[in-house]
């Protein structure tokens, strides 16, 4: 037991672990409620567009000396507007605009990084992901955007259900639909940039995505979701953490693998368990 | 383009919807000359006046594709009308949406979303936005009432997404229940359901209308409009006719608005067989 113990407790001596682990978290609790919605509404090409996205606002940011948080957050709220936009405008398909709309954001990031000709290490953090490179500073802007997303889900949460289950019911009865689809994709936005830093434009999708879906395995309602999801990310973060520190590998890819492991399980046992339930008839039992 | 008037127009002119006794009751909804469609495309819905008086059921009777569904969303709002307006008790429909409940048609909900029986039926409880709300005490009581009256009390736990088609309807019959609204417009209810399944939502609309409630409902079977409409409006783009369901669902009316040719059998006068172009291409074969 001492041994697991000293696997546990070890990693945390160093102050830039405890801010990782922090940092973790906030993007474990973000990405489940927002997961939530991801999953069950078929935005995981949105919240991939919209990781992609930020390198714009990220790109100007470093030119400019600008903040990298308030450029991502820019950009991939701006994405999320016009996603929306063309999700009611547009005379193309919705993913075929999305990936119009994401590509033109992230070549433009790319363009503008290729008239700097020094090396910028911070910038493969952010396409990478550096959990271990986390600032106080950071903590504290993922910190105030975690607590203002879970505000909002918080007081709209009948608004947001009703919305995303039938929007045209939802406006007969004087919900504002509109906005509220828009309040969706804006929570994508935002939880893609508190999980930016630490997950990388690359992989943040994973822990939008994954948890929420393994949540989805194990319980069928929305609420139960988003807090199973918030559990599950957590334990994958801190299990990939474990694993970086001691096996030497890289945070994100060890934190996303764990997650995807955790749904491999979950789906092996629960298909168990509903052939279980599930007569040969398909009556439910 | 004009359509060029038809001879059975002439016979048989859109009437009056009110009919004497009711002119002085109020109305419950009250839908003056809407137009309404989509960008780019000609109107779906054109020039629709009709009424539904209080403590009245109304069928609106049409073919698919005549614009029901289109109509119904021009007078909720949900898509903006071309000209025209509807009134409900008097005031605009945005004003007075705690006095309406909507039933979409069972295809429009998304059935995948994680959500139990229950919650689907409480989401008709809503009534404006209260930052930090959960579902009262009330609320809970009516939608468990709601569910008791479509016999669906001992699936409120279960996940929306696992009911069959016919309990699907009933759960967003339920939701549209335990609204507590006035006036409930349905649509296409009846559509899929065996025949002891429709007898048992037409007991429930009964008892609703009985109770005072007025509804609209939507719907290509023209059996239903006959045994429990006060009145029926019938729809292809534009009114075709309405009034007393007796009186409108004739042979002449009904070809026009289905554009259709017609088999007639049975003590209706008019059969709902003879509606579907298989049981229309039958009787063309065996003519020949």
């Amino acid at each position: 037991m001492g041994g697991l113990e000293a696997w546990l407790i070890e990693p945390y001596r160093f102050e830039f672990m405890r801010r990782a682990l922090l940092a973790l978290m906030l993007v474990s609790l973000v990405g489940g409620v927002v997961g939530a919605f991801v999953v069950n509404k078929g935005l995981a090409f949105s919240g991939d567009a919209l990781a992609h996205s930020t390198l714009a606002g990220v790109a100007v940011a470093f030119v400019s000396g600008g903040s990298v948080v308030v450029g991502a957050l820019v950009a991939a709220v701006v994405t999320a507007l016009g996603v929306g936009l063309t999700r009611r405008r547009a005379r193309v398909s919705y993913d075929t605009a999305i990936g119009i709309f994401f590509v033109s954001m992230f070549s433009f990031g790319m363009l503008i990084l290729s008239r700097r000709t020094s090396y910028t290490p911070d910038l493969t953090a952010f396409v990478f992901g550096n959990i271990l490179g986390v600032s106080a500073g950071d903590l504290v802007a993922a910190g105030l955007l975690t607590a203002a997303l879970i505000l909002f889900v918080l007081a709209c949460y009948r608004e947001l259900a009703i919305v995303a289950y039938d929007p045209a019911v939802a406006a007969a009865m004087g919900v504002r639909a509109t906005l509220f689809e828009y309040a969706i994709l804006v929570m994508v936005a935002v939880a893609v940039v508190v999980a930016l830093k630490a997950i990388g434009i690359v992989l943040v999708n994973a822990m939008l995505i994954i948890p929420a879906a393994t949540a989805g395995l194990m319980v069928r309602r929305l609420s139960l979701i988003m807090v199973y999801a918030s559990l599950l990310a957590m334990a994958s973060a801190v299990v990939g953490l474990h694993l970086s520190f001691h096996a030497r590998v890289a945070v994100s890819p060890a934190i996303v693998l764990s997650s995807a492991a955790t749904f491999l399980m979950v789906a092996v046992v629960t298909s168990r368990r509903r052939a279980r339930i599930v007569g040969p008839e398909g009556s439910t039992g | 383009m004009q359509a060029p008037s038809s001879p059975i127009r002439e016979h048989v002119p859109a009437r009056e919807p009110l009919a004497p006794e009711h002119r002085h009751k109020e109305l419950a909804l009250d839908v003056r000359d809407l137009w309404a469609g989509y960008p780019g495309q000609p109107a779906a819905v054109r020039g629709v006046s009709f009424v539904v008086p209080s403590g009245e059921m109304v069928g609106l009777v049409g073919p698919n594709g005549a614009g029901k569904s289109t109509l119904f969303k021009s007078i909720l709002g949900l898509i903006e009308p071309l000209r025209g307006d509807a009134i409900a008790f008097g005031r605009p429909v945005r004003e007075a949406r705690d006095d309406i409940a909507y039933m979409p048609q069972v295809e429009e909900v998304d059935w995948g979303f994680p959500v139990s029986v229950l919650d689907v039926v409480l989401m008709g409880r809503y009534h404006g936005f209260r930052p930090f709300a959960r579902w009262s005490r009330t609320d809970h009581d009516r939608a468990r009432e709601a569910l008791e009256r479509v016999n669906l009390a001992e699936f409120a736990g279960r996940q929306a997404g696992q009911l069959s088609g016919g309990q699907r309807r009933r759960v967003l019959m339920a939701r549209a229940i335990a609204r507590g609204a006035r006036l409930l417009l349905l649509d296409e209810p009846f559509a899929g359901l065996d025949a002891a399944a429709q007898h048992e939502l037409l007991e429930i609309l009964d008892g609703l209308v009985r109770e005072g409630n007025s509804i609209l409902v939507a719907t290509h079977d023209l059996s239903c409009v006959m045994s429990s409409c006060d009145e029926a409006v019938c729809l292809n783009r534009e009114i075709i006719a309405a009034g007393p369901p007796a009186e409108v669902l004739t042979p002449e009316v009904l070809s026009e608005t289905f554009h259709m040719h017609l088999v007639t059998v049975g003590a209706l006068g008019v059969q709902v067989a003879g509606f579907y172009p298989q049981a229309s291409a039958r009787a063309e074969s065996s003519r020949r």
